[in-house]
């Protein structure tokens, strides 16, 4: 699962129990500036793990529902059940792919773009020259699959810190370190 | 609160901190500098602020014990908090030294885990001084270091004199000025050469409100705001009434018992009685709004000075605070219903420091647009002129959002058909009418323009509220949309402004690119850390 090579390689075999493929993508809000750099694939597979582990205990739950409550209620054995699974393969298949979809990046010489969200999108732009810090951050799963995100923090009170996940590590580094040697005086 | 206390304390002070070998090591570079305490009054503060969290407690066992010690018990707890808060008051006041060093200021504190803060002289902004009644009768400033962390994390000092206060004030803007001045000659700033001046600099007033302001002011601030307090209040010592407030049937009893004696008095007197309780309800409420006012605003004194804005107000808690020019991020103008009628307005600028808790600073609360045009040119702005381009809101907007606000309200008076009595879903249907119409009228109200150096927006049906930023002082520019607004091709355009929030909704998304793409070629061209002198 581990590829820290570069850029794109889709298609891992983990993702063939998708049909549509992350080549789809390409359609990633189709206006503005310049193109957006796609995510790292591995980022899905992050997506769809968060999204499995958060969906186990409403499971158990549903299951227990099943055991135990659901002959004192007059709903049928087996619906609250096959609900929560269908809604949660939905969460677990479904939401990543379009949520991997609808995001992108574009790093021009002096910005970093950031456009993300399915129903609520949002296209941020940060010029270099107002980047107060940088971090570049790595949870348990984005450690496993490479990945990293990277964050750049800003004064202004409305976006005060634009979240760039997804990413392979190396990328983000390397990122990290362009971004860095734009910012040319440390003040406040 | 007698002068023998006071003499008492700092004799005890004075004798401890010269034999207090544990006092913080001074700095070796700084060798000569002492750390200080503040004011031993300070301590007296403590406790008289003990003494208030001391009465609670100490009334509550005095009225709800039936014990004939009860009053006895009371004082005992008094004594005992009091005695405590004295004690506490007293070590912490010890314990916390500050010292004026070479770059910069320390404040040492804490009994069992000590603090150290440092605050290098080149990040105070400035030095805001507060007095409130208690400490103003005594000669006694608060004195807050303003660094723009915000959040409250700024250092401060309560109480010292009000010399030491000035003097404090004095040494800061003198090493601000020492330090900058390098910086500041190779910038274009032609104040940076009297900003040297240690002395106190020629200052231009730029607004001042007297009392004839102060009452107009008041007249229009009217407030309810006491009835609530009064409400609380009957609620908090419930326990004093000489009856059940909640016993309703009580209650009952005695309101028909009432009602019966007003209507034997007739149906005009009925009325009477009707216009004196909302005649009162007037009174009060514009009672209210004058004192408030007049205790807030009282000598409002604006002033231009070198180093930036100073604002002086206040009539029992008096405040001083200075703004640097610099770091105003951007300005609102705002104003209420009844006031607009007669075109008072007030302004406001926007920046990362705090203002008595509040994120923006009031400079003008209560002016005509010719006085605040005047300010607004100070600081670095300027008002939209005539032949500025504004653009509107998209169309697609207008109609999704009147039928929105109108949609809530018919979404309500469905339910209200089915099981209210016949007429009452009148109400619903007027009021989705109601706000569908404002919904539409507003739409003329609501515009936004870019010039050379700013971004404007003005908004509101019965009171215009505008904003102004300064395009070079954004931080990041985002277009957001909803579902909605996604399938109907409008977006919101937020800026990253330090200090606020700065937003215009309903942008064709077009023009959202468009301002977009021209605010940020405005923002590249400069860096972060050129703004400064800019």
């Amino acid at each position: 699962m581990d590829t820290p090579d570069t850029i794109p390689t889709p298609a891992t075999p983990a993702s063939a129990a998708n049909p549509a493929a992350p080549a789809a993508a390409q359609e990633v809000a189709p206006h503005d500036d310049a193109a957006l750099t796609q995510l790292h694939p591995n980022y899905v597979h992050s997506l769809r793990l968060t999204a499995l582990l958060t969906s186990i205990p409403v499971l158990i739950g549903g299951l227990v529902f099943e055991a135990v409550i659901v002959e004192e209620t007059p709903i049928p054995a087996g619906v609250v059940m096959s609900v929560l699974l269908i809604l949660s393969l939905i969460f677990i298949i479904r939401v990543p792919m379009r949520r991997f979809q609808a995001r992108g990046y574009n790093m021009s010489a002096d910005r970093l773009r950031v456009v993300r969200g399915i129903l609520w999108n949002s296209d941020t732009v940060v010029p270099f020259g107002r980047v107060q810090h940088i971090d570049v951050d790595q949870g348990p799963i984005e450690r496993f699959f490479d990945l990293a995100t990277l964050t750049v923090h800003t004064a202004g009170s409305h976006n005060a810190s634009v979240h760039l996940p997804g990413l392979n590590k190396a990328l983000a580094d390397n990122m990290r370190e362009d971004i860095r040697a734009h910012i040319k005086r440390d003040t406040m | 609160m007698s002068g023998e206390l006071v003499s008492e304390v700092s004799t005890e002070g004075g004798g401890a901190s010269a034999a207090a070998p544990s006092a913080p090591p001074v700095d070796a570079q700084s060798a000569g500098v002492v750390p200080q305490r503040t004011a031993p009054l300070s301590v007296a503060f403590g406790v008289v602020s003990g003494l208030k969290n001391a009465v609670l407690p100490a009334a509550f066992v005095a009225f709800s014990s039936s014990s004939n010690y009860a009053i006895l018990i009371a004082l005992g707890i008094a004594a005992l908090i009091f005695a405590v808060s004295f004690v506490l008051g007293y070590i912490r006041w010890r314990k916390l030294t500050y010292t004026v060093g070479v770059e910069d200021i320390r404040v040492e504190s804490g009994l069992v885990s000590r603090t150290a803060r440092s605050v290098p002289f080149e990040r105070i902004q400035d030095v805001s001084l507060e007095q409130k009644l208690l400490p103003r009768l005594f000669g006694l400033v608060s004195v807050k270091f303003e660094t723009g962390a915000g959040g409250g994390e700024d250092l401060s000092l309560s109480f010292l004199t009000e010399d030491e206060g000035e003097r404090l004030r004095q040494v800061v803007r003198e090493r601000r000025a020492a330090e900058t001045a390098p910086v500041a000659a190779e910038g274009v700033s032609e104040t940076a050469a009297t900003q040297v001046t240690p002395q106190e600099e020629a200052a231009e007033a730029l607004f001042t409100m007297g009392p004839r302001r102060i009452f107009i002011f008041g007249l229009f601030s009217f407030s309810l705001a006491v009835v609530a307090v009064l409400f609380g209040l009957t609620q908090q010592f419930e326990f004093l009434l000489p009856f059940d407030l909640w016993d309703f049937e009580a209650w009952e009893e005695r309101l028909i018992g009432q009602s019966d004696a007003l209507s034997s008095l007739g149906r005009s007197a009925q009325i009477v009685g009707g216009i004196i309780a909302v005649l009162s309800l007037i009174i009060l409420g514009i009672a209210t709004g004058l004192i408030r006012t007049a205790l807030r605003e009282w000598d409002f004194l604006l002033e231009k000075t070198p180093r930036g804005f100073r604002r002086r107000r206040g009539l029992l808690t008096k405040t001083d605070v200075v703004m640097p020019v610099h770091r105003v991020q951007g300005i609102k103008i705002g104003t209420r219903f009844i006031r607009y009628r007669f075109g008072w307005h007030g302004l406001k600028f926007i920046s990362l420091a705090q203002d008595a808790g509040a994120s923006n600073h009031d400079v003008a609360p209560f002016a005509q647009l010719d006085e605040i045009a005047p300010i607004v040119e100070a600081s670095g702005f300027h008002l939209p002129s005539e032949n500025t381009e504004w653009h509107r809101a998209a169309k697609k907007y207008r109609f999704d959002g009147a039928l929105i606000d109108g949609g809530v309200f018919l979404l309500i008076a469905v339910p209200v058909a089915i099981f209210a009595p016949p007429f009452f879903v009148l109400i619903p249907l007027v009021m989705a009418a109601v706000f569908a119409f404002a919904a539409l009228y507003s739409w003329q109200f609501k515009r936004h323009a870019l010039d050379d150096s700013q971004i404007m927006s003005v908004s509101g049906l019965f009171s215009p509220s505008s904003m102004i930023a300064n395009r070079v002082k954004l931080h990041s520019v985002e277009i957001s949309q909803g579902p909605i607004a996604r399938k109907r091709g409008y977006a919101s355009l937020d800026f990253g402004l330090a200090g606020g929030s700065f937003s215009i909704s309903g942008v064709p998304l077009e023009r959202a690119r468009e301002v977009r793409a021209a605010v940020l070629e405005t923002i590249v061209s400069k860096d972060f850390s050129q703004l400064e002198n800019a």
